[in-house]
Parts: C-alpha cells; structure tokens; sequence
C-alpha cells in the first residue's frame, strides 16, 4: 500500500479533484493532513508517508511543512525549493534572467525614494507586486509619477514585507495571457484568460478558453519548467510584439476552469506524476 | 441527509453525500463562503478571510 500525504489548508474544488483521483487508485492509501489543525514536530513525523503532496492555499505553512517532511527523508510534490522559487516573484524572476528565458524587465528597491527612482528607470506604465502574493491581489498599475508616490507611500505603510518594492516592466498584452500547465517538464495544456482588466486572473473574473500548444510556447514552457526545478506547474506566459515572455510559475495550481476547456483530466496527470514520485 | 444552518443567515443547507470536513461551500441563501467543520451532526463556520499569502 502506497501512503499518500495530502497536506491542505482548504478542500477547494481542486483539492476534491484530487482526493478522487487519489481514490480510484486502490493500491493507495491517502492520509488527509490539514496545515492549521495541528503541531509539527521538526525530528519526526508522527504518520510517515511515501511522498507528500503539498496543495496548502497559505505559501508559508506549505514551505514550512514541506521543509519538516523533506528534513524527515519523505519526498515532497512539489519540493520546497520548487515552492520557494516560485512562490516569491524575485527569485522566480532572477532564475529566468539567470537562464535566459524571456521575461519583463524588474527592478528591485528597499527605500521609498530609491522605488520612486526605479519606477522613473523603468518608465510608465509599470506594475509594483508584493514579492509574496497571488490570485491578483494588491498589484498597482503605476499610469504616472504622483500615482507611483501615492503607491509607495501606501505600501510602505503595509509593514516590512510591502517594503521590498518589486518593479516590473508593464506588458501591452492583447487583452489576455496564457496559462500552461506543465507535469514534470512537459506541458500538457493551455488556456488563453482573456479580460478587459489588465489583471486577467481567471480568480479576478478572467475568461478562460483553450490556447494550442504550439511548438514555441511548448519549448518555452519546457525551458521554464526545467529552470524551475520541475513538477506540477502552471506557466503564465505574456504575448508581446518579439515573442512570447514569462510573467510567472505558480506551484500549487488551480484548474478548475482548464479541464473542460483544455480536454485535458489535469488532476489525473498530476495524481500520476505524484504516485510515480512516491515509487521513486 | 445532513443538514446544518448558516451561521450568517440561518439557511438550512443540505450538505452532499460527497460532502468531506474542510470541504469550502456557499450558502445558496446568502452566498457566504462557509467551511464544513463536522460531518455528524453537521456543522459549518464562516469559512477564515483570506490570509496575505494564500494563492496558488
């Protein structure tokens, strides 16, 4: 019988997705953990597993979880280094400029007045993004100079965490981006998320519809995939003038919106990947 | 058949045979987000504001 930890902080739609898939597999046995309920102990785990997979909405309690499993010899979908590259957008950022894949422009700053002169470096439009942080939540689209004060002045008031300034390069994007969702390395579907909000979260009232994997954005994905240490991912790819760029990896995906559009049983090709790590 | 009250607008809500602890439903009534905190006797809770780093 092969153990499955399935670490959760709530049982969206995706997480019952999974647990379904989980359970057509009869040689498995699946041990539900909730990420909030209960202690951690750092030397051991009370219930050991064979692979953990990790869909914690809360980034911090999944990392931290991930990193008292990996430390006890169980392998952990995805891994916390993976978690952790994607999950803040500087390090996401830094290993794609690292690698050469294609990406906006971003400038880091740690001082109001040196994020007011990186937003007057990169030009307007521009987009300033907690370092931590998804579903759409708390970006600003900076038009001018007196919008970018009045941002940084509210950021900084946010605490420690919205004083690291992450300035991106704002991507004309023709009213929608692409989201690909990778197993291992190799993408298995895409969706177009198409809205008139710059913000095109399908989590922010995006409209999703299928988007063909073409050869380019198939080895785009693969390169980005790799760069990232692998796993479950999900791509978020911008379409400019000189080719396609990568905005963002997500690590612990949400899908319900992409398998009737894709024709893709996304959580089946994930629950085999996570088993298939399991046997090792 | 299990039903609870909506601690907002006091709907009953029959939850789903599938129904699972943890599970994240809406009140039909009020549209609430409500969190399935125990399946016999069946009980749900305003489900927690989302956290600053929650996301996918």
């Amino acid at each position: 019988m092969l153990k499955v930890g399935f670490l959760y902080t709530r049982l969206r739609v995706e997480e019952k997705f999974l647990l379904d898939e989980l359970e057509k597999h009869k040689d498995v046995e699946t041990v539900k953990i909730n990420d909030g309920d209960q202690y951690f102990d750092i030397a051991h785990i009370n219930e050991p597993v064979d692979v953990l997979f990790e869909r914690s909405i809360s980034y911090s309690r999944g990392l931290y979880i991930s990193k008292i499993y990996e430390a006890n010899g169980v392998r952990v979908v995805n891994s916390s280094q993976v978690a952790e590259r994607c999950g803040d957008k500087y390090v996401t950022s830094q290993i794609l400029v690292r690698e050469g894949i294609p990406t906006p422009r971003v400038l880091m700053a740690f001082d109001e007045e040196a994020a007011l002169q990186a937003v007057d470096a990169l030009g307007f439009p521009c987009v300033l993004k907690p370092v931590v942080g998804s579903w759409g939540r708390l970006l600003a689209k900076v038009d001018d100079r007196h919008a970018a004060e009045s941002f940084i002045e509210h950021k900084s008031s946010l605490g420690v965490n919205h004083q690291i300034f992450y300035i991106q390069e704002y991507v004309n994007k023709p009213g929608r981006d692409i989201r690909a969702f990778v197993v291992g390395e190799e993408p298995i579907g895409a969706i177009y998320r198409t809205s008139p909000n710059w913000i095109t979260n399908t989590a922010r009232g995006g409209v999703a519809s299928n988007c063909p994997l073409t050869p380019e954005l198939s080895d785009l994905c693969r390169r980005t995939a790799r760069a990232m240490g692998g796993g479950l991912l999900a791509i978020d790819v911008f379409e400019t003038e000189n080719g396609l760029t990568i905005n963002e990896v997500n690590h612990t995906m949400e899908f319900r919106n992409s398998i009737t559009t894709t024709g893709v049983n996304i959580p089946a090709l994930m629950i085999e990947y996570v088993l298939a790590q399991a046997r090792g | 058949m299990s039903t609870a009250n909506c601690p907002e607008c006091e709907a009953e809500i029959t939850l789903d045979a599938s129904a699972e602890v943890g599970e994240i439903i809406v009140c039909p009534d009020c549209g609430v987000d409500l969190e399935i905190t125990s399946l016999d006797p069946a009980k749900v809770e305003i489900a927690p504001m989302e956290q600053e780093d929650w996301g996918e």
